[in-house]
């Protein structure tokens, strides 16, 4: 089956319903089409907690310049600087809109949004719902879509492919999960608005259905994934299960404390304490774990997060969501006893190569949120910075998707495309048989991450990686799905999503290892010194059959020029 | 501990049967992915957040909807789980149910904030008081998991029927002090399918696995068509 939309964006997270809103606001009569492999609202931007960061109040002393030199520093000067001032310029407007659509902002007394700390911010610029803030920013921009005629939603599609030729965007592919059969949508533009990466990783944060699709799509179709070396740890997930516990829980006042009761933050971070950016924290958590000063527990070790001295009514006003989750999922109540904590992988910061106009190398195809790298984040994001993100980016790729869409006709996307995509996927992918399962090789691939890429690297370790990446590579081309019928097949949703996750460790992998230094939340015990000198500069992964060929380009730098980082 | 789990291919209903050695702190999910890892790669059910946060894994769980994520086993203190799909969908395969119907029902009753004035280039601050901000808090956070409608009598006669969800959501923006849009609304909710043929049975509230309180959104909702039934004929 065949249809045809002015614009696909594949992707129901905040930037996907944000570029969807965007395009139809700016032209009522383009046809605009959601693709998502869940219902929108099922996504994993309504995990988002914490909130979403934005100058608000000028008057009380927060600037521009200050969020941007926040985000500059926090991404340890790998931010591309011109990006973050226009960032940080237009995301005070996103949170008026959304308050104009029903976001259910928390309140300062007054009745004018509320805010507050954040890691690494220097001005209480984090805008709220509480802790649910993703939940209801999804759900205030979906019921803002239903608005407007012309979107159209294909709800649980799975992205094959995207459809290129001469360097410009056709299509997509995607499978009509109910039916199991394939649809070719074809485009005069497409955004991409997947998500990032974090299932790589077995202790994660992230939902499950977060497998870095777009990301590898692009990959395989000769896009560039830049400074994917670059992944985020949060410091507080949820022992044994690793949901997370927003760093709003710090920024209202909460402790992290070793077995001895201390607060070692002050040895790593005595200005910022508990509110430096999360590399800086995670990887202090981490040193007191690996040094024997974490308390211990049938599920590893753990470092505690006291909330008990902020007291029943504030934890129930400012974080009812975590304290639900740490009742029902550890059956401990912060407001009686520290819950149990430990670095989680939580955060993409590389992704899809685009300019901050959110174009990516190929004509037509935009890229925003998390699958994207603009980069605003550099080495480290900062946190409320992500959803922040999306809505910004999300609205210029909605906006630049529409500009372009305006002045393009559709061409016309032959039947052998949709022909070869159908053998590969049924034929060759559904009908094969084999000997491995694609449930074993992810859990192997989880444990290569969580040992070799994760808080603290060696190049010996990560070499060893690679290899064992590598191998599952060879063993996933002998992949069997078991379930053969088309109808709803989540077998095999799983064994493609286990693909595209094998392709991207490889890329974090090898970009990891190529980096001889520290910088952000990329940490080599080996090069533990940040090199500007030849290391300040974006990495671009090309992918070849072989495996990853890398490139370098510079960053932007305007304002401000990278000095030593103390928080 | 033995899991039965309710089947469906597109074609026949069968019953499976699982094996599963239950550790503290097992939730049904971990459970069930235990199953198609290791057991029975065939067996579907959607899945996403695994936090209680994305209403994907909604299910009836020893004959009770639940999330499947925040249940724990060891909680159903039972020898045997009896995992079905939800009731009053329509089944496309395993635990998986067709949701279109429940979200356009959803979209029916025009949940979302009406402005009669909009500025999207310069949009300006809005004030809401906490207290106002209490007013719909609790009905804002319907995940849309579909629990409600499952059990909900007069969703499982009448196919019409707007059901517990978009009743909640149509009461939420109500009540919304930033809403202008209430006149319009109404009158999507006091429709042929709308919130007279309520039963009130009240199941829906007390499965709602985030508090929600449909039932009493759809008391308050006839209690606003009746008023507004009066402004009309007032006006005319």
């Amino acid at each position: 089956m065949r249809v045809q939309h002015d614009i696909v964006i594949v992707g129901a997270g905040l930037a996907g319903l944000r570029a969807a809103i965007a395009a139809a606001e700016k032209n009522k009569n383009l046809s605009i089409a959601i693709i998502s492999k869940t219902y929108p609202i099922r996504c994993h931007s309504v995990c988002a907690e914490g909130g979403t960061a934005a100058v608000l109040r000028e008057d009380e002393g927060d600037s521009f310049d200050l969020h941007a030199w926040d985000t500059v520093k926090g991404s340890d000067f790998l931010a591309d600087q011109d990006a973050v001032e226009f960032f940080v310029r237009e995301i005070p407007r996103e949170i008026l809109l959304l308050d104009n659509w029903g976001c259910p902002w928390s309140r300062r007394e007054d009745g004018k949004i509320a805010q507050r700390a954040f890691g690494g911010q220097s001005f209480d610029r984090t805008v709220f719902a509480k802790d649910r803030t993703g939940l209801h920013e999804v759900h205030t921009l979906y019921e803002r879509t239903l608005m407007y005629p012309n979107i159209v939603r294909y709800d649980e599609y799975f992205l094959t492919n995207l459809i290129i030729e001469d360097n410009e965007i056709r299509g997509v592919t995607a499978i009509e999960l109910k039916t199991g059969d394939l649809i070719l949508f074809e485009a005069k533009a497409v955004i991409l608005a997947t998500g990032g990466a974090g299932r790589l990783y077995g202790f994660t944060t992230y939902s499950h259905q977060v497998t870095g699709d777009g990301m590898a799509i692009a990959y395989r179709c000769g896009i560039p994934l830049k400074d994917m070396e670059f992944f985020q740890f949060h410091p507080t997930g949820l022992v044994p299960s690793g949901i997370l516990i927003s760093e709003a829980a710090r920024g209202e006042g909460g402790y992290l404390r070793n077995k001895y009761g201390e607060r070692f933050m002050e040895k790593y971070a005595p200005e910022r304490m508990e509110l430096a950016p999360r590399d800086v924290v995670a990887r202090a958590m981490w040193k007191e774990i690996i040094e024997g000063r974490g308390f211990e527990s049938e599920h590893g070790a753990y470092i505690a997060l006291d909330l008990t001295h902020l007291g029943e009514e504030k934890i129930e006003e400012r974080l009812p969501l975590i304290r639900e989750a740490a009742k029902k999922f550890v059956g401990i109540d912060p407001v009686e006893e520290p819950l149990p904590v430990r670095p989680v992988a939580h955060y993409t910061m590389g992704g899809i190569h685009t300019n901050m106009w959110t174009e990516t190398p190929v004509k037509g195809l935009f890229a925003a949120g998390e699958v994207a790298c603009v980069s605003i984040h550099g080495a480290n994001r900062l946190g409320s910075n992500s959803t922040a993100e999306c809505l910004v980016f999300g609205r210029v790729a909605g906006e630049r998707a529409a500009e372009y869409a305006m002045r393009k006709d559709f061409k016309h996307v032959g039947n052998e495309a949709y022909k070869e995509e159908e053998k590969r996927i049924y034929d060759e992918f559904l009908g094969r048989s084999g000997n491995e399962s694609p449930y074993q090789i992810k859990k192997e691939l989880n444990e290569v991450m969580d040992k070799y890429f994760w808080i603290f690297r060696t190049g010996d370790e990560m070499k060893e990686g690679i290899k064992k990446i590598k191998e599952l590579k060879e063993r996933y081309k002998n992949v069997e799905i078991v379930d053969k019928k088309r109808r709803f097949n989540t077998d095999l949703i799983y064994a493609f999503e286990v693909g595209f996750m094998l392709d991207l460790a490889e890329v974090v992998a090898v970009a990891a290892y190529a980096r001889t230094e520290s910088r952000g939340a990329h940490y080599r015990l080996d090069y533990p010194k940040r090199d500007d000198e030849n290391w300040l500069k974006h990495s671009l992964a090309y992918y070849t059959p072989q495996g990853p060929k890398l490139e370098y380009i510079p960053v932007k730098i305007t304002k401000w020029k990278p000095v030593e980082r103390k928080y | 501990m033995l899991f039965r789990i309710k089947r469906f291919d597109g074609e026949k209903e069968y019953w499976s049967e699982y094996e599963v050695e239950v550790k503290k702190g097992m939730t049904v999910l971990d459970a069930l992915f235990y199953i198609r890892e290791n057991l029975d790669g065939s067996l579907a059910f959607r899945v996403s957040c695994r936090m209680g946060v994305c209403g994907s894994c909604a299910m009836k769980i020893n004959n009770k909807p639940r999330l499947a994520c925040e249940t724990q086993v060891r909680d159903l203190k039972s020898d045997v789980i009896v995992i079905e799909p939800l009731d009053n969908y329509n089944v496309i395969k395993d635990l998986i149910v067709d949701f279109d119907g429940f979200f356009k029902k959803h979209a029916k009753v025009k949940p979302y904030l009406i402005r009669k004035v909009e500025n999207y280039e310069k949009p300006a601050e809005l004030i809401q008081t906490p207290k106002q901000l209490d007013e719909y808090y609790q009905f804002a956070l319907c995940i849309k998991c579909g629990a409600c409608y499952s059990v909900c009598p007069a969703s499982a006669t009448r196919k019409d029927y707007l059901g517990p969800a978009a009743f909640a959501s149509a009461y939420r923006f109500i009540k919304d002090s930033r809403d202008e849009g209430k006149e319009e609304r109404i009158p999507e909710v006091a429709c042929d399918g709308g919130v007279w043929r309520c039963h009130f049975a009240a199941e829906c509230s007390e499965v709602c696995p985030k508090n929600v309180d449909p039932a009493k959104a759809v008391q308050k909702l006839r209690w606003e068509a009746v008023k507004h039934s009066i402004r009309s004929l007032l006006r005319w």
